[in-house]
């Protein structure tokens, strides 16, 4: 070891199967101490934490990927798999693996131990949840196990407190006796099926050796699923999960994003009150502050979403969910686990694609990852709202329970839905041919979640959040706005000063194009911004239409200057556009990463834009035809 | 738990498999064999994963729950775990009747 080597906090590495509990122990370990990184190359984020020791010793965490063994199957295994190897060029391998053992279900996880063992690195295995396993009458002799494999054994509760204290101890140990030692070679190599034959014998014969009472399965759990896999009874319980989840969305976020409109421009009104009329006043008030604002907004919405997916995931019933929807969405040629990308991209697609890693087979992700978009993100609803408010009369349908509002906004997630599903269709039967990857899921007993790792979960997600909204949004509203600005108005100019500018001219010469689709010249300035983000065009047509509102008062006040000066046919033709347009360079540049190369978000970016253009066309013609 | 056939030699003819298995059936694992089985796996590839997700020569198995419509997939308990596949892919996984 060199001078420089040595002065490194040591590293350890938390490998076990998914579902063994191994961020809870991850969080347990590193409490707030955390931060989500990605591998230099790869596009797989990594959790990375820090503690320190009982005796004082600052130690380095890493969460990998779960897997059930070191033959990467997906883009997120093959992280776990050369993390562990120490094939990443840039960092050595773990000093210390600690092997996270769900103890209510050790054969499975003993299989992993037993293959990591071949890698002859030190490992420390956790076995955790032994509180579940004594509950159920599971009798584990840890002392046995840990003679029989050659591998200190300390039990875990990661969701208590104190229980991960044996293993810290035992972290201190393995760290203060194996500096002297180097490591023996590494005696791992991609396991045949003899091999694995070979480790199940192995396993079965510690298990015979070490645990005294298997204990009783999970009751309760079986019985839940008798219920909620039902055919009939588990479909009907998913769909009103999901109808509960929007509504949720909805009417839970409504406060909080009030309160931060308020924020936003009380802080527009104090930056204009303070400084001097100006370019810079201009770029903080119009650019900066409302452009970050109109995406900071969102924040309560997608954390109420990923409340639920974080929830419904600890729990252990995605899981489920994908099982139930497996045969429906292979109508389409979609892989049962599509459906949780799927439902992320509801709140944003950026998160959607993202989580799109965990589907194992190239073609079925990447058909996911390309109708991701066409889910209704909640960017998409502000432009929704405000024209559903400006030109569908609320008028009560089915005697009351549902307003025609309602109804139209029903129909927009809808057909965003149908066409991903046709998408799907299209693009499995051509490009993506062949076979389904086989489905073969654990489907792990079911768990109350623990707040803690639910408010750490919400936590991650609002910095990636807010994060973007401070770079990547930020630096395309200081372009925009600079668009939108410049050249100035001319004296005695008449027309909104938007007009004279770039983004006016853009938007002017882009008007044939779209006359044919019925979108007047004004839409054509507010889409220029709005490929930035969608949500950008609402604040772009307020300057348009030369209205100093903002918030509410603006999306009142605009509606009805739309009203006025829109026909219902082009309003129709919009609300089409924005179910399909790739007015998104966020889930662009994500696409981008997750398939290392421009090619796919062409495709993307080309195949929305004709559908947008295609929707809009049919719909306006038709409109104008009927109406 | 040795003494099962190996899984080169692990099919019996009039053998069932787990794809055909009912709900509420138990059964025990007497092979694997990939072979009349398509997926976009390469080829062993199928079996391993079986393996690892412990369908192994051995395994106690039951059908615990199927799905709509056509009661595919099937969810299955194998020993103290719970596992979710196609009928497709559980055709590789030769049966016998429970001990």
């Amino acid at each position: 070891m060199s001078v420089l080597d040595s002065a490194l906090p040591p590293r350890i590495a938390l490998v076990g199967n998914p579902n063994c509990g191994k961020t809870a122990l991850f969080n347990a370990l590193t409490g707030s101490r955390q931060k989500v990184a990605n591998y230099p190359g790869v596009t797989v984020e990594r959790k990375i934490g820090h503690f320190v020791s009982p005796l004082g010793r600052r130690v380095q965490v890493i969460d990998l990927p779960g897997t059930y063994s070191l033959r990467a199957r997906s883009p997120d295994e093959e992280v776990t798999r050369d993390v562990v190897l120490g094939r990443f060029s840039h960092e050595d391998s773990p000093d210390l693996l600690v092997c996270v053992a769900d103890a209510t279900n050790l054969r499975l996880n003993l299989r992993l131990v037993v293959e990591l063992k071949r890698l002859g690195r030190p490992i420390i295995l956790a076995l955790n949840m032994m509180d579940a396993a004594e509950k159920r009458g599971c009798r584990i002799d840890a002392a046995a196990l840990s003679a029989a494999l050659g591998v200190p054994v300390v039990p875990t509760v990661a969701i208590r407190r104190g229980g991960v204290q044996p293993l810290l101890e035992q972290i201190d140990g393995a760290m203060a006796s194996d500096a002297a030692e180097s490591p023996a070679p590494c005696g791992w190599s991609e396991p045949s099926s003899r091999d694995l034959r070979a480790y199940h014998q192995e396993v079965e014969g510690l298990l015979a050796g070490c645990v005294a009472d298997a204990g009783l399965p999970p009751l309760a759990t079986r019985r839940v699923d008798a219920v909620l896999l039902h055919p009939v009874f588990g479909l009907a319980f998913l769909f009103l999960v999901l109808f509960l989840m929007f509504q949720a969305v909805f009417a839970w976020a409504e406060a909080p994003m009030n309160l931060i409109d308020g924020a936003v421009s009380g802080l527009k009104d104090w930056v204009a009150a303070t400084l001097p009329d100006g370019a810079l006043r201009s770029l903080l008030t119009d650019g900066i502050i409302a452009g970050v604002g109109s995406v900071v907004i969102f924040l309560p919405q997608i954390l109420v979403l990923f409340f639920f997916i974080l929830v419904l995931e600890a729990t252990g019933y995605l899981a489920r969910a994908a099982f139930l929807l497996d045969r429906l969405m292979g109508g389409v040629g979609l892989h049962g686990r599509a459906f949780i990308p799927l439902l992320s991209s509801f709140a944003c697609a950026v998160p959607g694609v993202m989580a799109a890693r965990t589907i194992e087979n190239r073609a079925d992700r990447l058909a996911t990852i390309m109708i991701a978009p066409l889910m209704t993100c909640s960017a998409r609803l502000p432009v929704y709202t405000l024209l559903i408010a400006a030109f569908v009369p609320d008028r009560p349908l089915l005697g009351g329970l549902v307003g025609l509002p309602g109804l139209v906004m029903f129909a927009l997630y809808a057909a965003g839905i149908l066409s991903a599903l046709a998408v799907a269709f299209v693009l499995k039967s051509t490009v993506f041919k062949g076979a389904r990857e086989p489905l073969l899921m654990e489907l792990p007993a079911y768990r109350l979640p623990n707040p803690r790792d639910i408010a750490l979960g919400l936590f991650e997600r609002a910095k990636v959040f807010l994060a973007r909204a401070g770079t990547t949004i930020f630096a395309l509203m200081i372009v925009m706005w600079f668009l939108a600005s410049f050249p100035a108005a001319p004296e005695g100019a008449t027309e909104p000063a938007i007009q004279y500018s770039i983004a006016g001219m853009i938007g002017h010469a882009l008007e044939p194009l779209l006359a044919p689709i019925g979108f007047t010249w004004q839409i054509a300035v507010a889409l220029v911004p709005g490929i930035a983000a969608r949500e950008v065009a609402v604040g772009v047509l307020g300057t348009i239409y030369a209205l100093s509102e903002s918030g509410d008062a603006l999306q009142s006040s605009l509606a009805g200057a739309l009203a006025a000066s829109w026909s219902l046919p082009t309003a129709l033709s919009l609300l089409a556009w924005y179910v399909f347009a790739p007015q998104c360079v966020a889930t662009l540049s994500v696409v981008k990463r997750e398939t290392n190369g421009w090619f796919w978000p062409a495709v993307m970016f080309a195949y929305m834009i004709t559908l947008a253009y295609g929707a809009s066309f049919v719909t306006y013609r038709v409109a104008s035809a009927l109406l | 738990m040795s003494g099962h056939p190996t899984p080169e030699t692990g099919q019996s003819p009039g053998g069932r498999h787990l794809g055909e298995l009912k709900k509420g059936e138990r059964a025990r694992v007497t092979g694997v064999d990939e072979r009349g089985v398509v997926t976009t796996l390469p080829e062993g590839e199928l079996e391993r994963r079986m393996i690892e997700m412990g369908l192994v020569e051995g395994s106690q198995v039951e059908v615990l729950h199927e799905a709509f419509p056509g009661r595919d997939p099937i969810a299955i308990r194998v020993n103290e775990h719970t596992l979710a596949l196609r009928r497709a892919e559980a055709r590789a996984v030769l049966v016998a009747p429970a001990a």
